[in-house]
């Protein structure tokens, strides 16, 4: 058992080399979403146009299939850290945090993971 | 609570701090009904018709109203935290003329999106 308090500890260490990871990711797919959703807004008013069988005909285009996949792919993660950073400000107790965390990387896999799966089925044709 | 909240003058650049993360947690749920869009559609033409349906009501426009204004409020002020990053625009006078110009072009961009939209025919 050390009696040296956690600061002592730390100091003289240095960083832990990877404290610019999550900072770098989130810019990265925050500059991808500029094009991204300029597009999805421009795909919402198509959309809205369309029905059923011109929605499913819309997304087996392999550009907009593929465009579309792209956006929730970079759209979930950036969901994701960017709410990760909210809970780290605003829930305090380890608990808590860790259980809000879990959730919100629980909620946007499985709906990003859903949506990618439904897009792919109507684009390849099995809706 | 930050002390600042109390003794601080209101200023611009405090509302479009807070207001890009109120508007990304707006974002996060346009996120999530984007991925019912996408379940909806693979579950067949009643389930889409349905989803059409919600989203054309009156409460699915006020969803639509609030997410496109929040969809362009953010994506404003996230390019202009990335200028920020790179080092630019930091001075208070900078930070406060480039809330305004955010906060003016999440407005301008969401009545150009709606005026195109009624133009469609959509509303």
């Amino acid at each position: 058992m050390s009696f040296r308090t956690p600061l002592s500890q730390a100091r003289g260490l240095g960083s832990a080399k990877h404290g610019v990871g999550h900072w770098l990711s989130e810019r990265v797919a925050a500059v991808a979403l500029v094009p991204l959703v300029l597009w999805a807004v421009y795909s919402v008013l198509r959309l809205a146009q369309l029905d059923y069988f011109g929605a499913t005909e819309w997304i087996a285009d392999p550009i907009n299939a593929t465009l579309m996949i792209l956006t929730i792919t970079v759209s979930f993660m950036h969901m994701h850290s960017g709410m990760r950073v909210i809970i780290e400000d605003y829930v305090y107790s380890h608990l808590g945090k860790a259980t809000c965390l879990l959730l919100s990387l629980f909620i946007t896999g499985l709906a990003g993971a859903l949506a990618i799966m439904s897009i792919l089925k109507v684009a390849l044709g099995g809706a | 609570m930050s002390p600042h909240l109390q003794v601080w003058r209101w200023h611009v650049t405090m509302l479009t701090s807070i207001l890009h993360r109120v508007t990304g947690v707006g974002l996060y749920l346009a996120g999530l009904i984007a991925a019912v869009w996408a379940i909806a559609l693979a579950g067949g033409a009643d389930s889409y018709s349905l989803f059409l349906v919600v989203m054309a009501s009156w409460f699915g426009k006020l969803i639509f109203a609030g997410m496109s204004l929040s969809l362009f409020f953010h994506l404003g002020n996230g390019v202009r935290h990335i200028i920020w990053d790179f080092g630019h625009g930091l001075s208070k006078e900078d930070a406060s003329a480039s809330s305004f110009a955010v906060l003016g072009f999440a407005i301008a961009a969401t009545g150009a999106v709606w005026a195109i939209a009624f133009m469609m025919g959509l509303l």
